[in-house]
């Protein structure tokens, strides 16, 4: 087993707490992060399908956004959203105070260079003020690009030195209750903006593994310590790591940045066009527009799509995908789901061959193994959404 | 065990295979130590049976949720039997890493290259000073 250097790692404020659960320590996003466990990925995986899990995402980048003039003036909203719009292909003014929306950012030839998820802060004081999280590999680019393009108009805080954490699972709502009643109140992709005790709390209907769950941004003092450990505490609550993460998404079938998308890779191919609300493609005026609004005419050339391989091998990324000997695509996420009981995968192909049950041959080791598209996700989101 | 050759020598590799000795043939798995670092066993991919491997050579596969990690042919020989049943059952290598999760019989060809191997002390050495 490869040795690795963890002298250059940061710690997430959980650490002791990681050691003390018999978390098994990995690098991932230059963060010292538990990959599982004691009972390892698969139960921590069921467990969060059934009751509910915790994860520590406190090496992604979440931060907030704000007008250097005209916080909580009327129209602050509107303004903010314009800068940030220029970025992004997302309809950020539409949002209503407290909801929260992905969006990705794009380069100029409209490759995404990240995922994220856009709040407007619901307390009107704020108005001006968004919310963002990004993804933890990549955080210090995607600041230092925000900061670059709207530097002279927002003001950008780093929100990374506070301790964040998902609760996921259908049991998070009522474990969360009796600590945050007003979360009971959130629907999906609803954010809520706590004070308490002197201490401030971004509480988001929000998470990455298909199920109802919570995302909360916390101090990273003895209170919101104490929180997590709380949390823990009750029955119903397991620590999960980034491998159950990973296997969550994938049946969930949402993208991981890097290796589902990335800077070569548009929304449309990525089958992330969804994004991209009707008003910004009338108006054209997100980076990348000609060619986005090409392939959304056209059709795009590749398309990412859901694989189901028919055997028990699992595919992992940068497996082939060939049809009749001939290269077609690439998976770019495969493994194992526990839910599924099975293999899954995700990867791109032409687009001709993207609806679901086209047959495929997934090059694993050198010897072809049958596959075909499947529709995403592999297992049905559970989100709570409330109008 | 209705079957005793697990009482037979037993030696190990760096790369956390055993070998059980019986005579000129060779029951080959992965140590216990192993199967805790790779986790939930999900899929092995055996040898087939007749093909003859090199020492080192890349033999069969196991793979975890997370990820895939080969298993190496500890000696060179012949495989002449593959335990099928981690086909339908991967979790045998997990459950008995020691017994029912062995993967496969070689012929040994050259008996010399089981000198290169360690015995159960000094794996168990091995392990402890990697796990440091």
């Amino acid at each position: 087993m490869a040795e690795t250097d963890t002298s250059d790692l940061r710690q997430t404020p959980l650490h002791d707490l990681h050691l003390e659960l018999g978390g098994k320590m990995v690098p991932f996003a230059g963060y010292e992060m538990p990959v599982q466990y004691r009972e390892g990925v698969r139960a921590e995986h069921l467990w969060c399908r059934q009751q509910a899990s915790l994860f520590d995402v406190s090496h992604m980048g979440p931060c907030f956004l704000f007008l250097k003039d005209g916080l909580g003036k009327p129209g602050a909203h509107e303004r903010i959203a314009a800068h940030l719009e220029r970025l992004v292909p997302s309809n950020i003014a539409g949002l209503k105070p407290g909801q929260a929306r992905l969006t990705v950012l794009l380069n100029g030839e409209g490759g995404i260079l990240d995922d994220l998820i856009v709040t407007r802060l619901p307390d009107a004081s704020l108005d001006g003020m968004l919310y963002i999280v990004v993804n933890g590999a990549v955080k210090h680019d995607d600041w230092a690009r925000i900061e670059r393009e709207l530097g002279d108009v927002v003001s950008l805080q780093r929100a990374d030195d506070r301790l964040l954490v998902a609760l996921q699972g259908p049991d998070a709502e009522s474990v969360i209750a009796p600590h945050f009643p007003e979360a009971v109140e959130l629907g999906f992709m609803r954010c809520a903006h706590v004070q308490k005790d002197g201490e401030r709390y971004m509480i988001s209907r929000a998470g990455y593994t298909g199920e109802d769950g919570f995302e909360l941004l916390l101090p990273s003092n003895e209170t919101g310590l104490g929180l997590v450990k709380t949390l823990l505490d009750d029955r119903r609550v397991k620590p999960s790591g980034l491998g159950a993460r990973d296997s969550l998404r994938l049946e969930a079938g949402l993208c991981l940045y890097g290796h589902d998308m990335d800077a070569s890779r548009d929304p449309v191919e990525a089958d992330l066009a969804w994004v991209i609300q009707k008003s910004r493609r009338e108006r054209a005026d997100f980076p990348g527009a000609e060619r986005i609004l090409k392939a959304l005419g056209e059709g795009p050339a590749e398309r990412r799509v859901g694989i189901r391989p028919l055997e028990r091998a699992p595919a992992r990324e940068g497996t082939e995908i060939q049809v009749d000997g001939e290269k077609v695509g690439v998976i770019t996420s495969g493994g194992f789901g526990p839910s599924v009981d099975g293999p899954v995968a995700m990867g791109y192909v032409r687009a001709e061959l993207s609806a679901p049950g086209t047959p495929l041959e997934l090059m694993v080791r050198g010897k072809p193994r049958p596959a075909e598209v499947a529709a995403l996700p592999f297992v049905a989101h559970r989100y709570k959404r409330k109008s | 065990m209705a079957e005793d050759w697990t009482m037979h020598p037993r030696y190990y590799t760096r790369e956390h295979e055993w070998v059980t000795v019986h005579g000129e043939l060779a029951t080959i798995g992965i140590t216990k130590f192993a199967a805790e670092q790779l986790g939930d066993v999900v899929f092995v991919e055996l040898p087939e049976k007749g093909k003859s491997f090199t020492r080192g050579d890349d033999m069969a596969v196991v793979e975890s949720v997370k990820a895939a990690s080969d298993v190496y042919a500890p000696v060179s020989g012949e495989v002449v039997d593959v335990n099928g049943e981690l086909e339908g059952a991967p979790e045998r290598v997990n459950e008995a890493p020691d017994a029912d999760g062995w993967f496969c019989v070689l012929k040994i060809a050259d008996a010399d290259e089981l000198k290169t191997l360690m015995d159960e002390e000094a794996y168990t050495k091995f392990c402890a000073d990697e796990a440091s």
